[in-house]
């Protein structure tokens, strides 16, 4: 069972990135227009015609 | 004339002289529209950024105040042909913005705390019956422990401070038996733990932190989304008035910002924008508004007028007032005041709940222990089955049943077009036995119509309509709506207080008094004769026609009335309005219990006589003298249309021309009602089959872990049952109901039509709502 030694703490980091990667995105705004984000990807303005 | 516009309220100044504005927005409905607006607001010089938030429909706009102004940027808005609106953001606003966020940090960690102690919980329990040692499962323990403490203490904190509030004011609710269960259940565990023991509950403490926030969260999300719509509602109808500076110079400034001793210019067609007298000019005003009275009133210098009345005919200058005593603000407020204070706060049914279910629960843990060491089980054993006992009736399924209907129930009455000012509400509507209308504007349309009775050749009534385009008088304004083509006649010319005349195909039109139209006398037409109509004439080489302009019933009104009655309640129509004009209407409707000329006093003495006879009174009305009656009453509706200080007692406010919402909202709350009691039973049910297991001391943390996910999937699925049943009723009468706000399912063309269903004020409508459609497509 000596596996766990790193096994345990490596799914907690895992979990712990997630975490952290979420408070991230709330901070930074990215829930506060979600059906925005859903339209703005539709324009293709960043192709030159 | 060149007036100029003063939106300094509306601004934030920041650093170096960079300026922050929000607007509502009318009209956004795709990508293509964020980028052209955004695009060409960015090209002009001085923005520094224009960012459209399309969930709320709003444009944050940021500039350096010496290169371009606020009343520039709407402008250039417009040119890109869209209406902007300038925003002041609600302080209840920014709080709920702020209380989501947090509630949404607090969900994220019991959500990865209850993933990851669950992973070792289910290792553990795997173990038990393998070959786990006694090691290893230590370990896992307090690596449990570990995670779920700090999360506990951190995503627990809404619950916790809930409850010692509660606590503090020596009440009950929801939250103190949750407090406690998860406490007692974290410290049973750690000490479990300590002791080898082959049991822990730190999953089941975790989890129920995040069911109980998902509920949490979900509800706080659609307060949000309504209020977020009520704001973009009440920024489109905010008005302008003309202030005349001391040198005689006219600024548009927003209402809001008026102060007492401004003096303000009210043109014809325009609405008063305060409370005031007059200085000087004479007038008609119609002031169905305040006091439900139909006929206009004569005013001149020195009366005293009142915000929401509108100027008929000529133009007033008049003083804003603070409200004075003996006027009829005063004596609103005054009624309000006492009606606010003698409402009692209704208990709400999940605090009820709480009362009755935490002395309960609480008394059977103590009894369980007391009985198992009677029955000679240990000390340690008896507590631990107690706290078992806590753990597994621990109001997860109960805190969540009312919750998850009350979601569901806002987002289906949002819907149908009515915005709830609280939660308590959906209870409230469901308890009325009694609905008490007021009559104009809330019975009939806001805006008065075309007498449909009287039959006018539909060429005449085109080209009449169409000549009342250019008119700013209100009668004019109430024709000029049935007009099919919204292009007014070139060259038509308008003489103040008398009519319009074009030429129309070669031969001059005129639309407005009789006297002006060249006829003898006033010719009624038969039928509305004797009624309580106003006549517009209209004259064209021999074509003349006489058209009445009265309050008309909301189109829907009858067939509603007769459904609520067919419901089972008492409908009552209670008017400030002369008995000559509330009659008709009340035969019309049916409704045989009706009371005309009524003062704000009288109308809430009627209601307080109602409710000491048991009823539960609905109260549905608009005008300011409407005001403490709404507040006096069980709960209340108001359409969007009513009075600033009506809306704002008033616990919901319905969108639209029709009466349909008021149905609605009945139907959907008395639904939801029935479904928070199911969902009451459903959890008294689960407790009467998991208690007796826990007192039998066979509760293993995996049973409660599974009681608990079962119980609160089965009342959250439930709950949905509201929306589905609700929604079949919406989209079988979607005919009759055009114009509800469809935000939520982020369907963007009926909230164009929820939008463009926003009576402006006039004449701004007119201007409003024609360019919007065309100078999208174009």
């Amino acid at each position: 069972m000596n596996v766990l030694i790193y096994l345990v703490p490596m799914a907690l980091l895992l979990g712990l990135t997630g975490l952290v990667g979420f408070l991230w995105s709330l901070k930074s705004g990215q829930y506060d227009d979600l059906d925005g984000a859903a339209v703005r990807i539709l324009p293709d303005d960043d192709i030159d015609n | 004339m060149t007036e100029t516009l003063d939106l300094s309220m509306f601004v934030e100044h920041g650093a170096a002289g960079a300026s922050h504005m929000t607007l509502a927005v009318e009209g956004v409905a795709c990508a293509g529209c964020i980028r052209k607006i955004e695009n060409g607001l960015t090209k002009l010089p001085g923005i520094i950024d224009a960012r459209i938030n399309f969930t709320q429909r709003r444009l944050a706009v940021d500039w350096r105040d010496a290169e371009i102004d606020a009343a520039s940027i709407i402008k250039a808005i417009e040119g890109i042909g869209y209406q902007a609106h300038p925003f002041a953001p609600e302080r209840v606003e920014a709080d709920d913005s702020a209380q989501a966020k947090w509630l949404l940090k607090c969900l994220a960690v019991a959500g990865f705390a209850a993933m990851n102690v669950m992973l070792l919980s289910i290792s553990v329990w795997a173990g038990n019956v393998s070959d786990m040692t006694q090691e290893t499962r230590d370990l896992f323990h307090w690596l449990s422990a570990l995670i779920a403490l700090p999360a506990a203490a951190y995503a627990g904190q809404p619950f916790f401070r809930s409850a010692l509030r509660a606590l503090r004011t020596r009440q009950l609710n929801m939250d103190v038996p949750i407090s406690l269960g998860v406490v007692l259940a974290l410290a049973l565990s750690v000490f479990e733990t300590a002791t080898h023991a082959a049991h822990a509950y730190f999953d089941s403490a975790i989890m129920l932190l995040f069911f109980l926030l998902c509920g949490r969260y979900l509800d706080l999300a659609m307060r949000r989304k309504t209020r977020v719509f009520a704001g973009n509602l009440a920024s489109l109808k905010a008005e302008f008035a003309h202030r005349l500076d001391m040198t005689g110079e006219l600024t548009r400034v927003p209402v809001a910002a008026l102060h007492p001793g401004d003096r303000v210019l009210v043109r014809p067609g325009e609405r008063i924008p305060a409370d005031g007298a007059i200085l000087s000019g004479t007038s008609e005003i119609d002031e169905s508004l305040v006091t439900g009275e139909t006929v206009p009133r004569a005013v001149g210098g020195g009366t005293t007028v009142y915000a929401g009345s509108i100027n008929a005919s000529g133009a007033l200058t008049m003083r804003v007032t603070a409200a004075g005593a003996g006027t009829l603000v005063e004596e609103v407020e005054r009624l309000l005041d006492k009606a606010v204070a003698a409402k009692s706060q209704t208990v709400r049914l999940a605090d009820r709940a709480a009362q009755f279910y935490a002395p309960v629960v609480h008394a059977t843990a103590a009894l369980t222990a007391v009985g198992w060491l009677i029955a000679g089980a240990s000390l340690h054993d008896s507590i631990v089955i107690a706290i078992a006992v806590l753990i597994i009736t621990c109001p997860c399924a109960l805190a969540l049943a009312i919750p998850a209907v009350q979601v569901v129930a806002a987002g289906s009455l949002f819907r149908a077009g009515v915005i709830l000012n609280g939660g308590s509400a959906i209870e409230r509507l469901a308890e009325a036995d009694t609905v008490v209308f007021d009559k104009t504007g809330t019975l009939t349309l806001p805006d008065p119509g075309v007498d449909e009775t009287t039959y006018i050749d539909t060429d005449v009534l085109e080209r009449a309509a169409r000549l009342a385009l250019s008119s700013r008088h209100p009668l004019a304004a109430a024709l000029a709506r049935r007009a099919r083509e919204r292009i007014a006649y070139p060259g038509a010319v308008e003489e103040p207080g008398q009519g319009v005349r074009a030429l129309i195909d070669g031969e001059e039109a005129r639309l407005g008094s009789a006297k002006f139209c060249g006829f003898a006398e006033q010719q009624e037409p038969a039928a509305a004769r004797g009624s309580d109509a106003s006549f517009i004439s209209f004259a064209q080489a021999g074509k003349t026609a006489t058209i009445a302009i009265r309050q008309v019933l909301r189109p829907d009104a009858v067939a509603v009335t007769k459904a609520l009655m067919a419901r089972g309640l008492h409908l009552i129509v209670l008017s400030g309005d002369r008995p000559a004009a509330v009659a008709p209407v009340a035969n019309a409707l049916g409704i045989s219990d009706w009371r005309a000329g009524l003062k704000p006093a009288e109308k809430i003495a009627v209601i307080d006589e109602l409710q000491s006879q048991g009823r539960r009174v609905l109260m549905v009305g608009d005008g300011l003298n409407d005001a403490p009656a709404l507040a006096a009453a069980h709960v209340s509706l108001s359409p969007v249309t009513a009075a600033h200080l009506t809306q704002a007692h008033a616990d919901a406010l319905f969108l639209g021309d029709h009466l349909k919402p008021v149905l609605r909202a009945i139907v959907v709350a008395r639904r939801a009602r029935s479904l928070m009691k199911q969902n009451l039973a459903l959890a008294v049910i689960y407790n009467m089959l998991a208690v007796p297991i826990a007192i039998a001391g066979l509760v293993t943390p995996l049973i409660a872990a599974v009681a608990m996910s079962g119980s609160s999937m089965l009342v959250t699925l439930n709950a949905l049952r509201a929306r589905l049943g609700a929604d079949e009723d919406l989209a079988q009468t979607a005919d009759n109901h055009p114009r509800s706000p469809d935000l939520i399912r982020g369907r963007t063309s009926g909230e164009e039509e929820a939008f463009s269903s926003v009576p402006l004020p006039q004449p701004a409508a007119k201007a409003a709502r024609r360019p919007l459609v065309e100078d999208i497509s174009a």
